[in-house]
């Protein structure tokens, strides 16, 4: 029976792992960038829903909804002012750019807030939990996997049902030609990263509220979005959920066997879905 | 009539001048003060470092964040060499490379199934999972370290060196490590100048400005890649266990730090000029002065490095040497095999892809 | 005053001058045809008046507006649409989504709606959802000027729209021409296909190495004429 909960716990975690993953997933579909500092950008949204809570004294909830517009101007102009202008073949650029926004941005946040960690207060919801029939859930960690669903639901809403999505898209596919369809490259690339960082500020907002955390704990963030991204498979958003489970199972068994365990655990289970399936469990079939 | 020739003016100056300052490097203990030899080493040994990575980023295209892995494996060799079989540690640097190259072998298996920017994050979980199974080795002190053993604190030379220049052993032990960084670093330099000189260097600039058309005129890109990933593990390997012979103390967190060995290895190679052998050297200068200047304010000292990376990459993509050798056609360090009408022609040639 | 005017356009690929002093115009409501041989500058022409390349602002006019040196999504707006070469469809957007996606940025009233592409060409209402790549050649085309064409475009810039399909397509395509004028846009056909051009064209205007060597109207020009403007030897 306590197999039963150690997977369900896992389960539940590996939603943490999706939202972490989605803004990385979006961001590399539409653009094929991938961002060194997306860890860190999660971490920087924590401590703004924890500012925003402290300040103003509310709810973390509405306060992750204060920081959402925020969050979604950062990314916008951070693609506008910076990453455009490295989007290209060469891969080099991109990676040392957001490589060095990653040590900027933990070493901004050490300074303003110290190495001290900090947790985003959610009162009763903290402790409050629910028995379904043997296994005991948490309503915090059912909470964040109802939102990894909303979140993919709601992207791949955007993506297939709307003209942003098509625009997305279609930019995706061949950026020229879509600049031949009155659509602007720069700005739909700045638009998907504000996005992106809605999704970031939602990540964050579980992230702060179930665990500690301090400025340093991005880059961990980072490779967890990142092995959940790429068991499931570039470019599938369920993909992704599935990889997430994968990771917070792995991490969860491995810390029932051993509690030093966990985080290799999930590593581990990361490298053998890449020795047998290189390409995910979900490739998309064209790239 | 048309001669092939890779030398230039400049660098046979260079060359000249180069040897000047290895006499004096060679010479520096016998008037620099200990924490002078110290600061050396540092550079020295940062220095190779950034060599490698910049061979296998700059020259192999495999732009990897996780490098830290392989200083970490060459410290914890060298302090396993002397701790389980009470190595003498000198002898042992040699292992902690070619341990570093062996455990690169299934790094790169896993790595290299990764494309392009993923290949990054991959190297970095690699360097995870070594950090994370190091700390559970308990007789190497588990997660929180260990001492180098007092025998082997007093490594080939010591004892010497002490007794020459009269000097306490501690300083000693200085002295011994300097030398070898600065062996390490000559070796290093010189070894990839020739490798890069060499019909295989050659293949790999074509690598890695065309794969596709490298491809056509028969480069195994892939053989290219193994080869620029083992020897970047071999020299960063040697180099860890170097680093960490003169600290007398390892623990993963410090050894396999992403910071110390990988972001700063990076901003030397990035602020210097990626893709050239001179450009980590100016690096590793520029960043020892940021370091001297800044070093006090702590996290302020690391955004500013992190933002100048930024703005040279987004400016300035060849770094500080691109700037100069764009400028002034100067190439300390030719490898670009030029044709040269000859006694005709007295215009500096500029590679304008100097690699 | 000419809807576009080319005047003096020049174009360069690093080293290379793909373009030296061309000069062309095109009314309203006219088709003219660009014809020459590969390498001849008509694509790249093409990619300068859509915006993909820019250029100096005079060198292009569109009512007498200065736009060299407006990009591609500019000249969108301004109604200038383009039916690239090699068609260029949204691998991962459905036929329908081509068409949309054609409206994406300009919400013109006009003529062309859905409704309308899909009476041109009706075969594509037939594979609306099934993803445009994977449709024939022959249609993919159909989608690609039906893209163009959501727009309600000013000026309809047709690039090598017959390259690669049997001349039984190249029939039906070519047959949608009429109706699309009839709808008010000034349409540029390039083409390698002499017959073709000099079919449907009001004025032709014949390319070699970056010139344009020949123009006039169709029934002016002799078969020798436009053969040495193509190919620079004399027959």
């Amino acid at each position: 029976m306590i197999w039963v909960d150690t997977i369900v716990q896992g389960i539940l975690l590996g939603g943490l792992y999706a939202l972490f993953a989605a803004g990385l997933s979006l961001v590399f579909g539409i653009m094929r960038l991938v961002n060194l500092a997306h860890g860190d950008l999660i971490v920087m949204a924590a401590y703004v829903i924890l500012v925003v809570v402290s300040f103003l004294g509310i709810n973390p909830f509405l306060a992750a909804a204060i920081a959402m517009p925020l969050m979604f101007g950062f990314g916008w102009l951070l693609q506008r002012i910076v990453l455009n202008r490295v989007l290209g073949e060469d891969i080099l650029p991109p990676l040392l750019v957001t490589f060095g926004l990653s040590i900027v941005l933990q070493n901004a946040l050490l300074e303003g807030f110290t190495a001290d960690s900090q947790r985003i207060g959610a009162g009763a919801l903290e402790t409050a939990s629910f028995a379904v029939g043997p296994v005991t859930l948490g309503v915090m960690p059912v909470l964040t996997f109802l939102s990894a669903i909303a979140v993919i639901v709601g992207l791949n809403q955007l993506f297939y049902r709307t003209a942003l999505g098509r625009a997305f898209r279609a930019t995706s596919d061949d950026p020229v030609t879509a600049s031949l369809m009155g659509i602007k490259p720069a700005s739909v690339f700045a638009t998907a990263t504000g996005i992106a960082m809605i999704v970031v500020t939602i990540a964050a907002l579980y992230l702060g509220m179930r665990a500690n955390f301090d400025p340093t704990i991005g880059p961990a963030r980072l490779i967890y979005a990142f092995e959940a991204v790429i068991i499931g498979g570039l470019g599938s958003l369920w993909g992704t959920l599935a990889g997430g489970i994968i990771i917070g199972v792995a991490q969860t068994v491995g810390a029932a066997i051993n509690p030093e365990w966990q985080i290799l655990a999930g590593h581990v289970a990361f490298l053998v879905v890449l020795l047998i399936k290189p390409r995910g469990l979900f490739p998309r079939a064209y790239d | 009539m048309y001669i092939v020739e890779t030398r230039t003016k400049a660098s046979r100056i260079a060359g000249i001048a180069a040897l000047v300052l290895l006499v004096a490097l060679i010479a520096a203990p016998l008037f620099a003060s200990r924490s002078m030899i110290q600061d050396l080493f540092f550079i020295l040994t940062m220095l190779t470092l950034a060599q490698f990575w910049n061979l296998l980023a700059g020259y192999g295209g495999l732009v990897s964040v996780g490098q830290h892995a392989f200083v970490g494996i060459g410290a914890y060799t060298l302090f396993g060499a002397g701790i389980l079989w009470g190595m003498d540690p000198i002898a042992a640097l040699l292992i902690c490379g070619v341990v570093a190259a062996i455990i690169a072998v299934p790094t790169a298996f896993f790595a290299f199934r990764l494309a392009g920017a993923y290949f990054a994050i991959g190297t970095w979980v690699v360097a995870e999972v070594v950090r994370l199974l190091v700390a559970q080795w308990q007789t190497l002190g588990g997660g929180s370290g260990t001492s180098l053993p007092p025998q082997a604190r007093d490594f080939i030379g010591v004892e010497t060196i002490a007794t020459l220049l009269d000097v306490r052993t501690a300083a000693a032990r200085d002295i011994v490590t300097y030398w070898l960084a600065l062996a390490l670093a000559v070796a290093t330099i010189g070894g990839i100048y020739w490798l890069l000189r060499t019909k295989r260097g050659l293949a790999l600039a074509a690598v890695r400005d065309n794969i596709e058309a490298a491809k056509s005129v028969g480069v195994d890109a892939v053989r290219m890649k193994w080869l620029v990933f083992l020897v970047s593990a071999f020299g960063t390997g040697i180099a860890g266990g170097l680093i960490y012979l003169q600290k007398g103390r390892v623990s993963p967190d410090a050894a396999f730090s992403v910071t110390d060995w990988t972001a700063f290895v990076i901003f030397i190679v990035v602020i210097g000029g990626i893709g050239t052998v001179e450009g980590p050297i100016i690096g590793v200068i520029v960043f020892f002065l940021l370091q001297s200047l800044l070093a006090d304010y702590g996290s302020a000292y690391l955004i500013v490095l992190g933002a100048l990376g930024i703005v040279i990459m987004l400016f300035a993509p060849r770094g500080i040497w691109g700037l100069i050798s764009a400028r002034t056609g100067i190439q300390l360090f030719p490898i670009r095999r030029r044709l040269r009408r000859a006694a005709t022609s007295t215009k500096p040639t500029t590679g304008e892809r100097h690699g | 005053m000419n809807l576009l005017q080319v005047q003096g356009l020049t174009a360069r690929y690093g080293d290379f001058q793909a373009l030296y002093g061309v000069d062309l115009h095109l009314d309203a409501g006219e088709a003219i045809a660009i014809i020459g041989a590969n390498g001849a500058g008509k694509t790249t022409l093409m990619r300068s008046i859509s915006g993909v390349l820019r250029n100096a602002p005079e060198m292009i006019t569109l009512d007498g507006a200065p736009m060299g040196a407006a990009r591609a999504d500019e000249m969108l707006m301004q109604g200038v649409a383009m039916v690239p070469e090699g068609r260029k469809l949204f691998p991962s957007l459905s036929v329908e989504e081509n068409l949309l996606i054609g409206a994406h940025a300009r919400k013109a009233a006009g003529y062309w709606t859905l409704r309308k592409v899909y009476d041109l060409f009706p075969i594509l209402h037939e594979k609306r959802r099934q993803p445009a790549t994977s449709l024939s050649g022959g249609q993919q085309q159909m989608v690609a000027i039906g893209r163009a064409l959501m727009s309600n475009p000013r000026v309809l810039l047709c690039d090598e729209i017959s390259l690669g399909l049997a001349p039984v397509v190249i029939r039906d395509i070519y047959a949608a021409l009429p109706q699309i004028r009839d709808s008010g846009a000034a349409v540029i056909v390039v083409e390698q296909d002499i017959g073709q051009a000099l079919k449907v064209a009001d004025r032709v205007y014949c390319m070699m190495e970056g010139r344009v060597t020949l123009s006039g109207l169709p029934s002016e020009l002799s078969r020798e004429a436009i053969h040495d403007a193509y190919f620079g030897v004399s027959a």
